[in-house]
Parts: structure tokens; C-alpha cells; sequence
């Protein structure tokens, strides 16, 4: 059994503003999240081990020192790549795509909402962003830790079926349908992200 | 109000921000309360800090917004990008009154007023100048209640 003794998740907030990067920052951090911020999209991506013109990261080495990322939050209106952009490199990543991604504007643009949400945002908030919304990121965390530990099971169920092994797997066994992206290093369980199409547009 | 209603309303944590409310109306709405809610013993000296971001970020982007004014004539969509982003930081801190300068300016901007975006921007510089002088007074005072200055904060 797994008995993890809980890290806080981790977000990356991504804003160009100064003063917003700092509001979005406390409002993570009060929330009891682990908080990057970060000025852009560019910037986001290498954080996250991406080049921009890649999908795959700059190193696949396992027992590389990796930062885990559970949630992207970011401005929608950014220079150079906005956060639709970002969005979309994120989904288009294999290694990325299943982080549960936010988008806030200061705009409520209904047209931009609905492009964000089926690109496969998760969530929308609109700016100035309050306490009360970060009580939205968790669920979006934790849904895709469950259906990870869903797929995880069944993947070991079938591999334990094809290998007519009794032995249980290790938990940390990677396998070649998940992803390998962002295992949390100091915990316990591991925490592969699923992406979570929204239900409500 | 009597002084003892006064004295007793500026002593409680809801109070300050209350009687804050109530110097800064219309000049600061309920999202400065918002940012005044994050503050706390973790981060004692938040509001003054995203205080002074905004206004170095705002400074910036309305010398940006000057010079485009001067450099690109008539290149309103350059005007009401760069003023987007103003208002979206005043929106933040909760600086109500420049926000509405900010889209009066965009308005002008959308029926190609130029008259009307140079009057504008005029207001939004005053604005600016009179929230800075506000806010900076604000933590003057607070600064001079002291640490523990709750029940010497001044009544405001």
C-alpha cells in the first residue's frame, strides 16, 4: 500500500504581467499549491522540458532530476506566444498534453472560451482571479490522478495476464501506454496526468 | 458616527478594510479588498508589494502608450493593445476609476476617435497620478501605526 505523505501539488503560472504574476502567485501559494511562475510561453515550455519546435522532451532519461508539474494556469493575451498557443503545443505534446491546463483573460469572450475549452483547456477563469476560484484547480488535479491509477491498474492486469505473473508490479514500472511525463519524485504514489476533455462547455 | 463607533470600527481587521473602502470609493473597488485578503503574517507586506508592481508595470505601459500616441498616429489597433493591457492591470489591483479612463480610451479607440483617445489618455495619466499619491498616503499612515498599530491604525 502506498502511503504517501503528500508534496503539494505543483502548478506553473504563466502571465506576462508583473503585478498579476504576483497575485496569481499568492493565490496559489495560500491555496497550499508549489507555485513556478513564469513570464511567458516560451518560457513555460522549457520549464516543462519542452522545446518549442519539439513534442518530445529534451531528455527522456528516467532518473533525470525532474520537476513534476500537476497544472498549467495561464494569461490568455501574452506577446509573442499566448496562452492559446501554449494550450495547443501542450495538447499537441505527447509528454505534456495529459496536465490539466487553465486559461485566464480579462476578456469574456464567449468565442474565445469555447475555442480555449476545445482545444482542451479545463478550465476558464476570468481576471481579475479570486480565492474562490482556486478551489476549482484540485479536482482537475485529482480527476486525472485517478484515471491514471485506473489505466495503470488495468495496464497491470493485462501485463500480469500476459506474463502469468503473481508478482505485483511496481507502482514506478513505466509503461509504453502512459505517459512518462512528470513522476513526482519525493511521494509515493506516482502521478501521471490524464487529459479531462470538460463536460460543460 | 460617533469617535467611539470610529475607534472601534478601525481597531478590527474588517474595519481597515472597510474605512479604506470608504476614503477610496471609486477609486479602489472590491478587488483591492481581494488583494488585501491575501496579506497575512506568511506575507505581511503583500499589498504594498503588488502596489509597487503595479505602478512600475503601469508606468510602463503608458510611456508605451505615449509614445505610440506620438510614433504611430491613427494606428488605433497599436493604441488599444497597449491600453488593454493597462486597464487588465488596473483591473487586477481593483483601481476602478483608471480602469473606466482606460476604456473610455478604448471606446475612442474603436470609432477611430483620435480627440477622443488623446482626452482620455489625459485622464487615465490623471488618474494614475492621483491613485499613486492615495495609495502612497495610505502607507504613509500604515506605516506610521506601526506593526502591531491595530488599535492606533488611523481612522482613514
Amino acid at each position: 500500500m502506498a502511503v504517501a505523505i503528500e508534496a503539494p501539488f505543483h502548478v506553473l503560472a504563466v502571465d506576462d504581467s508583473l503585478p498579476d504574476r504576483k497575485l496569481i502567485e499568492r493565490l496559489l501559494k495560500t491555496s497550499s499549491f508549489q507555485v513556478t511562475t513564469v513570464d511567458s510561453g516560451s518560457k513555460a515550455l522549457e520549464f516543462l522540458g519542452l522545446h518549442d519546435h519539439e513534442d518530445s522532451p529534451i531528455s527522456t532519461q528516467s532518473d533525470q532530476q525532474e520537476v513534476a508539474v500537476n497544472l498549467i494556469i495561464t494569461d490568455y493575451c501574452m506577446p509573442g506566444m499566448t496562452g492559446y498557443d501554449l494550450l495547443k503545443k501542450i495538447k499537441e505534446s505527447s509528454y505534456l498534453r495529459d496536465i490539466p491546463v487553465v486559461i485566464m483573460s480579462s476578456d469574456n469572450i464567449p468565442s474565445r472560451i469555447n475555442r480555449c475549452l476545445e482545444e482542451g483547456a479545463d478550465e476558464f477563469f476570468l481576471k481579475p482571479v479570486r480565492l474562490s476560484d482556486m478551489s476549482k484547480l484540485k479536482p482537475h488535479i485529482l480527476k486525472s490522478r485517478c484515471k491514471e491509477h485506473y489505466q495503470q491498474e488495468q495496464h497491470l492486469q493485462s501485463n500480469s495476464e500476459s506474463n502469468n505473473s503473481s508478482n505485483p508490479t511496481s507502482e514506478n514500472s513505466s509503461s509504453s501506454t502512459s505517459t512518462n511525463s512528470h513522476k513526482r519524485k519525493a511521494v509515493d504514489e506516482e502521478i501521471l496526468p490524464h487529459t479531462i476533455r470538460p463536460r460543460h462547455s | 458616527m460617533s469617535l467611539e463607533r470610529i475607534v472601534s470600527r478601525v481597531t478590527s481587521n474588517q474595519s481597515r478594510k472597510l474605512a479604506g473602502i470608504a476614503k477610496y470609493r471609486g477609486y479602489l473597488d472590491e478587488q483591492f479588498c481581494q488583494v488585501e485578503d491575501l496579506q497575512d503574517e506568511a506575507s505581511p507586506n503583500f499589498v504594498e508589494e503588488v502596489v509597487t508592481l503595479f505602478f512600475k508595470d503601469s508606468g510602463r505601459l503608458m510611456s508605451n502608450i505615449e509614445q505610440a500616441l506620438e510614433k504611430y498616429p491613427r494606428d488605433f489597433n497599436r493604441w488599444d493593445t497597449y491600453m488593454q493591457q493597462l486597464k487588465g492591470s488596473c483591473s487586477s489591483i481593483g483601481a476602478s476609476r483608471m480602469k473606466n479612463e482606460c476604456m473610455s480610451f478604448r471606446d475612442s479607440c474603436g470609432q477611430g476617435n483620435v480627440e477622443g483617445c488623446m482626452r482620455s489618455f489625459q485622464k487615465v495619466k490623471r488618474e494614475h497620478a492621483v491613485l499613486r499619491q492615495k495609495l502612497e498616503s495610505y502607507f504613509q499612515l500604515l506605516r506610521q501605526a506601526g506593526p502591531a498599530g491595530a488599535a492606533t491604525r488611523p481612522v482613514m
